[in-house]
């Protein structure tokens, strides 16, 4: 029995092991457990939920979410165990004995039937005009359980005031039926801690610090709340009325730039199974809704890589040649919004590690309205740029007010996948039937290195392929230019590559072991700045940090349901797609090169790119006012 | 400094028989851990709380935990409607208590013990800890006990909040860790992952206090009182219509109507055993017998003469409830809302009685669906209530008969 090792995480929260007995050659680790009449082999300690699941038994769930821990409080899943007095809960019941487990009792069923009528009762369900129906597990419920008539009456006003303050998340606090999922997100999932229950009983809701809206809280908009709460009571800023507006006036001139995770994860909106994408597909549909532009965000991924690879090893040589002590090492990756509203709350005195480059979304937006409207001889006032992104934090991140350094609000719009799937299919298209269509030049050709930006470990591949390469003038010595190291899902990735034979402007890196960290979730961020915090971190030079949990296939703007399963098969989708791509290196993307040849004319972190590619920080601290 | 007493002296067969500080203590080291555990078995003591689950399972689970540390937790976050016979055994026999105590932490080796005291108990804190110096300065508790090496145990006193469902033992945990006081998921228990983890043996103040007893006079001796199944005595918090309201110990097995005799009760309509969360007993039942195996009570009785008004009753129970519900779980939080409904709807006479079934159906799924106690207990009221007084409340309310 060991000391809980995160005090702030109440232990019902935890999910916790059961320790073997001794003698496991008696049971032989495994239990016999008898569930409706059936006998199963499970071992020790499985949950009823799991068991059951695992034997194709249906257990409804509702609070549970297998990326948070247990909390068994909305009661939907109970089960009836022989010789317990009361109802058990199949999600929080770990199985140690040989239990009798029966699943559909009288009373098990009229119990679950009593929860969704009494939950029915207190959810302001507007389902006709809700962005979750069809996808709300309440709804699904009522429909499974064949609720036909309100028993205990329904709630035909709203309870409390929607909170959309928040440029990335709406909370609408009538919809929510208290399963906790987005506390336990909040607090647990992303050690953030925005969210908590507020008063006792029934006056119990969901809030944030001294009721404050949500964006006078450190909330960082990552949205991984919207991605588990079962209903619409959370959900994101949704401005696709506005590009509507902009599409339908002939006088605007509307780019949309897409992001590789939407198109990995947007076929799930349109009931295809996770891991196919639809890039090609997706170009045809946004010409065809009329989008006068459909340009690549992996070509401004190309350009972070040129960006912040620069900026590292113009750190590298202050420090090593000039012996500059104010150079801060560890160089950490800027492109998550979600990470820099975090460190900018949690770590703020450590804002000089951070990229002064831009997320590739802004650089975008940055480059539309001054080399492409110079370009295409359009007023830049009267373009209008669309990113369609995974994440809601990039809502946020587009109306920060240092993102305007065209002269405009560089992106006018941050649309999340789920939003763009509405968007299409308000527009009458079926995605999956369209056919596969080009992105429009000059912006439409990428490399692979831009498309892995989505998994977790993608940015650090992408920016060593092309830094090894700058460095020693060979290939990064993998197989297939695929770095395992940075690749899967382990929470904080620790690996290095040595420079040996360098070319002569790099001489001075002879020898060195490139070391790189890779984090994704801002818990594992959490745990990295502790390092940061401790001094470990001293020869470290290089630190990947997605806010997301794997990164941004796994961000709050993706299709609802997720799980570990469904994002690994869309991390599969964007390998596979990049293994079939010709060019894989950030700067052998021809564009890139020309982009330097005729604007950015005096190179990588040269002035202009300063003005429109670079950014700073703000000191924002835990305690706002 | 010495407890003041706060009343006259008290007489009853175990708890307020003859025992001197210490002699507990003394006589279970004496014994040894298995002895002791097997006099708690035979004595066949039951949590007092009102739970009844028996102490020396309890014990026997968290004595064969394996761990570096364990906790005693006293349970005295008395704060179950009309019970006060904790603040009494807290205020006067303080040595049964804490002895209790310090042979819990022997007997499964814990270090540590908490008391958990009721947050409206703040003005026994003072005495209590005074207490507990001089019994430190006694070497009957700290370092050493009795000179026994490596016998340490030491009591703190923390206090609540003013929640009532920070008596439920796990929500009781969670409030001492600085959390939302709101019960857990069991499995698994306090025995194994308790306080900050740890397997943790929480008992109320009454157990703790019998526990001192046992030790020194054996189960047998225990066991002459009561009945099979609910041994020994039992504190009695008796109010409402009676002449003689107050603590009283008989033993397990008295019949309600020689309870009412002894408190002088007249013209006693009904009888609430175990408060809020117990079952309401009517005057056709008085031959029921209190225990765990018929009228269970955690030592809550409230009295009710003829003039009382069972609607009004039970509306205020329900209120009690809504106002002390965690808002947890599903049930308890929306459930008790629902039988209110029902309530007020019975009070303004406009119902159907098929309405009145839905929520009784309701009270019993939220009994055997709830997280825990609260929400288990909460429905008993209401349904005892409805179901022995329907014709005081549901017929001559009814506005339909009028159309009859």
């Amino acid at each position: 029995m060991s000391k809980r090792e995160n005090i702030r995480v109440p232990v019902s929260q935890q999910p916790f092991t059961v320790t073997k007995p001794e003698d496991t050659t008696t049971i032989g680790g495994t239990v016999t457990v008898q569930i409706n009449e059936k006998k199963f082999s499970v071992p020790l300690g499985t949950t009823i939920l799991e068991a059951c699941r695992q034997n194709q038994i249906h257990i409804p769930t509702l609070c549970h979410h297998p990326d948070l821990c247990i909390a068994g409080v909305c009661r939907i899943c109970v089960v009836d165990v022989e010789g317990m007095k009361t109802l058990q809960t199949a999600c929080s019941f770990p199985i140690t004995t040989p239990i009798k487990i029966h699943t559909s009792t009288p009373m098990v069923r009229k119990a679950r039937r009593h929860i969704i009528d009494l939950l029915l009762s207190e959810h302001y369900g507007e389902c006709y005009s809700c962005f979750r129906n069809g996808s709300c597990e309440l709804q699904s419920l009522a429909k499974e359980y064949g609720v036909d008539e309100y028993t205990f009456g329904h709630a035909d006003k709203p309870r409390y005031q929607v909170d959309r303050s928040s440029a990335a998340v709406v909370r609408d606090m009538s919809k929510c039926i208290l399963c906790k999922r987005c506390v336990r997100t909040c607090i647990d999932l992303q050690e953030v801690g925005v969210l908590e229950a507020i008063n006792r009983g029934h006056e119990t809701y969901i809030g944030t610090f001294l009721d404050k809206p949500l964006a006078d809280v450190i909330c960082i908009n990552c949205g991984q709340c919207i991605n588990r709460c079962p209903t619409a009571a959370l959900r994101a800023n949704d401005p696709s009325d506005e590009i509507w507006e902009a599409i339908d006036n002939p006088k605007k001139h509307v780019i949309i730039q897409t992001a590789p995770s939407p198109r990995a994860a947007i076929g799930e909106e349109f009931g295809i199974e996770a891991g196919h994408s639809f890039t090609g597909e997706l170009n045809t549909a946004l010409k065809r809704i009329g989008f006068d532009k459909v340009f690549d965000t992996n070509f401004t991924a190309d350009l972070t890589i040129i960006e912040e690879g620069t900026e590292l090893l113009y750190r590298l040589k202050k420090i090593i040649v000039d012996k500059d002590e104010s150079v801060k090492l560890p160089q950490f990756t800027s492109c998550s919004p979600g990470w820099i509203k975090f460190i900018e709350h949690f770590y703020p005195e450590y804002l000089g590690y951070l990229s002064t480059a831009k997320s590739p979304q802004q650089m975008f937006g940055a480059i539309m309205k001054t080399f492409y409207a110079k370009q295409a001889g359009i007023n830049p006032a009267d373009i209008v740029t669309v990113a369609l992104m995974p994440c809601a934090a990039k809502k946020f991140e587009c109306n920060r007010p240092e993102m305007n350094s065209s002269g405009y609000k560089d992106v006018d719009y941050g649309l999340t996948t789920r939003e763009m799937a509405k968007m299409i299919r308000e527009a009458g298209i079926y995605l999956p039937e369209m056919p596969k269509a080009n992105f429009d030049e000059p912006f439409g050709d990428a490399s692979g290195a831009g498309l892995i930006f989505g998994a977790t470990g993608g940015v650090m591949e992408a920016a060593l392929r092309t830094v090894y390469e700058l460095v020693t003038g060979r290939e990064v010595p993998f197989k297939n230019l695929a770095i395992e190291p940075c690749r899967g899902f382990e929470g904080v990735k620790q690996a290095s590559v040595k420079l040996e034979n360098c070319v002569d402007q790099y001489k001075f890196l002879e020898g060195v072991e490139l070391k790189f960290v890779v984090a994704h979730g801002t818990a594992n961020a959490k745990k990295v700045m502790e390092m940061l915090r401790k001094g470990e971190l001293s020869n470290v030079h290089f630190v990947e940090i997605m806010a997301c949990p794997g990164g941004c296939l796994g961000g709050g703007g993706q299709p609802i349901p997720t799980n570990a399963e469904i994002r690994k098969k869309r991390a599969q989708a964007i390998y596979a797609e990049e293994e079939s791509l010709t060019v894989r290196k950030s700067h052998e993307n021809p564009h890139i090169k020309y982009i330097y040849e005729n604007f950015l004319t005096d190179g990588p972190c040269g002035k202009l790119s300063h003005k429109l590619l670079h950014t700073h920080y703000l000191k924002r601290g835990k305690f706002i006012s | 400094m010495e407890i003041k007493l706060e009343n006259k002296k008290r007489s009853g067969p175990v708890l307020f028989s003859e025992y001197k500080r210490g002699d507990g203590i003394r006589k279970a080291v004496e014994l040894g851990r298995e002895n002791i555990l097997f006099e708690l078995k035979n004595s066949g003591l039951k949590g007092r709380g009102g739970a009844g689950f028996p102490t020396s399972t309890k014990w026997m689970l968290s004595a064969a935990a394996n761990a570096d540390k364990k906790f005693i937790v006293c349970n005295a976050d008395e704060g179950e409607p009309g019970t006060f016979k904790d603040r009494v055994l807290l205020l006067e026999y303080p040595e049964l208590v804490f002895d209790g105590m310090v042979i819990a932490g022997f007997t499964i080796g814990a270090q540590t013990g908490i008391v958990y005291l009721r947050g409206e108990y703040e003005y026994m804190l003072q005495p209590l800890e005074d207490y507990l110096a001089k019994v430190r300065e006694d070497n009957l508790l700290g370092k050493n006990i009795l000179g026994k090496e490596n016998f340490d145990f030491d009591i703190s006193i923390r206090l609540g909040s003013g929640a009532y469902v920070c008596g439920e033992e796990t929500a009781l945990i969670e409030s001492l860790e600085g959390c939302r006081g709101e019960p857990r998921n069991r499995p698994p228990y306090p025995v194994n992952t308790g306080y900050l983890g740890y397997p943790t043996v929480v008992n109320n103040v009454e157990t703790l206090a019998s526990v001192s007893h046992i030790v020194l006079k054996g189960g047998e001796w225990f066991k002459k009182y009561g009945t099979d199944k609910s041994t020994g005595s039992k504190l009695f918090s008796v109010s409402g219509d009676c002449e003689k309201p107050g603590v009283y110990e008989l033993p397990w097995g008295t019949k309600i109507k020689e309870l009412l005799e002894i408190v002088g009760a007249k013209n006693t309509k009904a009888v609430q055993a175990g408060g809020a969360s117990g079952t309401c007993i009517p005057k056709t039942q008085f031959d029921r017998m209190l225990g765990y195996e018929d009228a269970a009570t955690g030592g809550s009785i409230i009295i009710f003469n003829e003039s009382r008004n069972m609607l009004k009753v039970l509306k205020n129970f329900m209120e009690f409830f809504i106002e002390e519900s965690c808002g947890q779980c599903t049930p308890c939080r929306i459930g008790n809302i629902k039988l209110m409904d029902g309530i007020e709807k019975i009070e303004s006479g406009e119902f159907t009685f098929s309405y009145i079934n839905n929520l009784k159906e309701l009270g019993r799924t939220m009994q055997v669906a709830s997280k825990c106690g609260l929400g288990q207990s909460s429905p008993n009221s209401f349904i005892s209530i409805l179901e022995n007084f329907k014709e005081e409340i549901l017929n001559t309310n009814w506005k339909g008969k009028e159309n009859v």
